[in-house]
C-alpha cells in the first residue's frame, strides 16, 4: 500500500534520499534548496540513514567532493540552486566528461543579477550544455518520483552520466501538496545497490580518473560522451516503465495534455504546466481546441519526438522561464523550433518568456497566449515572434 | 579488465576510447614516453661520480635507477631534462647538454 502524505517538494526529495540511503552527500546551503541537506542531516543525526555528510565551504567544493566520492565508488549526491550551481560550473563539466553517475537535486532559482531568490530556470538552462541529464518536475509528486528514478538512469552502464533532478524554487520546493510515497522496501528494491565496475578504492584494479587528453583524443572522447547521452533516451523510457510497475504512475520524455486534436499548443517546463492545464480546461469548455506539451526530460533533448507530437497543430507557443540573451528567445524555443524545422512541420512557432525571477504566470496569461496564436492564424494578425508575458509596458 | 594503453593511441576510433578516458591498471605511465619532451639532456661523468646516490631520489620522474649501491645510466625514455639531478650533484658529475 502506497503511503499517503503531504509534503513540500524539498521534503519529498529529502524523503526519497532517505529511502535511497546514498553513501555520500557533500552540500552547501543556498535558498531555496537549503532544506534538502538540512533534512538529510537530521535523518543522519537521528540514525535513520548512514550517509556520510560532508559540510563543505562552497558549492565549488561540494561538487568537487561529490566527484571524488563518486570516483572512489560511492553513490553520491548533492543539492543546490542558482548561484550555487553557477559556482559548480567547472565541476559540472568534469563530472560529466569523467562519466561519473552522481545526482544533483536542483531547486530552480533565478541567477543574479539583480539578486533574486525566486523561481526561474536560468540556473539549469545555463548548465544545459554541461553534459548532465536534466529531468524537470511539475509538482512535488513528480520531484519525488524523478528522484527515485535518478540513480537507475545515471548509473546504467550504457549511460554513466550525472543527473540533475529539477523542481521549481518555492513554487514546488516550499508548497505542501498531497503526495503518494512508495514503501521503503519497494524503493530499495527498485533502486538497488551501487556496484560500479571500476572505482578508485578497488584494491584489485588501480585506475586513473580524468587523465589529460590532447587534441588527438578530445573529439573521440566527446563523441563517446554524446553517445552515452543518446543512450540515456532508451534507458529513461525503460526505467519509467519499471517505475510504473511499482507506483502506477506513468512517465515519458514529456506529457501531452489534451494535445491529440489541438490546433494550438503551449510548450512549457515545470510547475507552470499546472496553470496552463487549468487554462486549457476552461478554453476546452468553450469548445477551443487547445493543448499542452510539458517537457519532463530536457537533456537528452527528445527533439524529434516533441516535433512529431506538435506537427499536427496550427501554431505553438514555446514558453521559456529563462532569458537566453540571443535577443530572440530562450533556449527551449530555439531547440523546439530547430526540430520542427528538421521534420518540415508547417506548425508556426512563437517564442515567449515568462516567470523570470518568480513573476507570476496566471491562467489568464496562458489564455492570452492561446488567443494570440488564434489571432495570428485565423485572423492573419501579426504578433511579435518573441515577447515577455506580464511585462509592464 | 586492464586497459591496454598501447591500443589507445592517436589512431583509435571513438568507440575504442574508455569512458571518460579512464585508465584501468597501474604503472601505465611506463608506456608514456615523456623523454620526447626533453630539450636538454643530463650527461654523467663516471670519473667524478662517487655514487652518493643523492641524484636518484630527487629525480621527479624516477629516471635514475639504482642497483647494488650504484646508480645506473639515465632512463632517457622518460627523462624530461629538468636538470634537478645536475643542480644537486656536489661532485660536478652531471652536466646538461643542449638537445636530446
Amino acid at each position: 500500500m502506497a503511503i499517503r502524505e503531504r509534503l513540500s517538494g524539498n521534503e519529498a526529495v529529502a524523503y526519497a534520499i532517505k529511502q535511497i540511503n546514498p553513501d555520500v552527500m557533500p552540500a552547501f546551503p543556498i535558498t531555496p534548496s537549503t532544506e534538502i541537506p538540512q533534512f538529510v542531516s537530521t535523518f543522519i543525526s537521528n540514525g535513520e540513514i548512514d550517509t556520510e555528510f560532508i559540510p563543505v565551504e562552497s558549492e565549488h567544493s561540494a561538487m568537487s567532493a561529490a566527484i571524488g566520492a563518486e570516483a572512489a565508488g560511492c553513490r553520491t549526491l548533492t543539492a543546490t540552486s542558482s548561484c550555487g550551481m553557477a559556482l559548480m560550473w567547472e565541476e559540472l563539466y568534469v563530472a560529466a566528461s569523467n562519466r561519473l553517475p552522481l545526482a544533483l537535486a536542483l531547486v530552480n532559482r533565478a541567477l543574479s543579477g539583480p539578486i533574486n531568490i525566486n523561481c526561474d530556470h536560468s540556473d539549469s538552462m545555463g548548465a544545459r550544455d554541461t553534459g548532465w541529464i536534466q529531468i524537470y518536475a511539475e509538482n512535488n509528486q513528480e520531484a519525488y518520483d524523478n528522484f527515485i528514478q535518478a540513480f537507475r538512469i545515471s548509473e546504467h552502464k550504457d549511460v554513466r552520466l550525472p543527473i540533475m533532478i529539477c523542481q521549481d524554487g518555492f513554487i514546488t520546493s516550499h508548497a505542501v501538496e498531497n503526495i503518494e510515497l512508495i514503501e521503503d522496501d519497494r524503493v530499495k528494491a527498485f533502486v538497488g545497490s551501487y556496484e560500479p565496475e571500476q572505482y578508485l578504492l578497488n584494491p584489485d584494479m588501480p585506475m586513473a580518473v580524468g587523465p589529460y587528453a590532447t587534441s588527438p583524443y578530445y573529439m573521440e572522447t566527446k563523441m563517446a560522451q554524446n553517445t552515452a547521452m543518446k543512450n540515456a533516451k532508451q534507458v529513461i523510457l525503460d526505467i519509467a516503465k519499471e517505475f510504473e510497475e511499482i507506483s502506477g504512475r506513468k512517465y515519458s520524455f514529456f506529457e501531452e495534455y489534451r494535445l491529440d486534436d489541438a490546433d494550438y499548443a503551449i510548450v512549457i517546463i515545470g510547475s507552470a504546466a499546472g496553470t496552463t492545464k487549468e487554462a486549457i480546461d476552461e478554453l476546452r469548455a468553450e469548445g477551443k481546441k487547445v493543448g499542452l506539451l510539458k517537457i519532463r526530460v530536457f537533456r537528452p533533448f527528445p527533439g524529434d519526438e516533441i516535433a512529431k507530437a506538435l506537427s499536427h497543430t496550427k501554431a505553438v507557443a514555446i514558453l521559456d522561464r529563462s532569458e537566453g540573451f540571443r535577443a530572440g528567445g530562450g533556449p527551449l524555443s530555439a531547440e523546439v523550433k530547430e526540430h520542427l524545422y528538421d521534420i518540415g512541420a508547417s506548425t508556426k512557432a512563437v517564442s515567449y518568456i515568462y516567470g523570470l525571477g518568480g513573476r507570476d504566470y496566471r491562467v489568464d496569461d496562458a489564455k492570452k497566449v492561446f488567443a494570440e496564436l488564434y489571432d495570428m492564424i485565423e485572423n492573419g494578425i501579426e504578433i511579435p515572434q518573441y515577447q515577455y508575458i506580464g511585462l509592464r509596458k | 579488465m586492464k586497459t591496454d594503453v598501447s591500443k589507445i593511441n592517436e589512431k583509435s576510433k571513438w568507440q575504442d576510447i574508455t569512458p571518460g578516458n579512464q585508465i584501468y591498471g597501474g604503472g601505465t605511465s611506463k608506456e608514456f614516453n615523456t623523454g620526447e619532451w626533453r630539450t636538454s639532456t643530463p650527461v654523467l661523468d663516471e670519473d667524478k661520480c662517487v655514487h652518493c646516490l643523492l641524484c636518484a631520489p630527487v629525480c621527479p620522474d624516477s629516471c635514475i635507477p639504482v642497483a647494488d649501491g650504484k646508480r645506473l645510466a639515465f632512463d632517457l625514455e622518460h627523462c624530461k631534462g629538468c636538470g634537478i639531478c645536475a643542480y644537486q650533484c656536489k661532485f660536478g658529475a652531471i652536466s646538461m647538454k643542449e638537445g636530446k
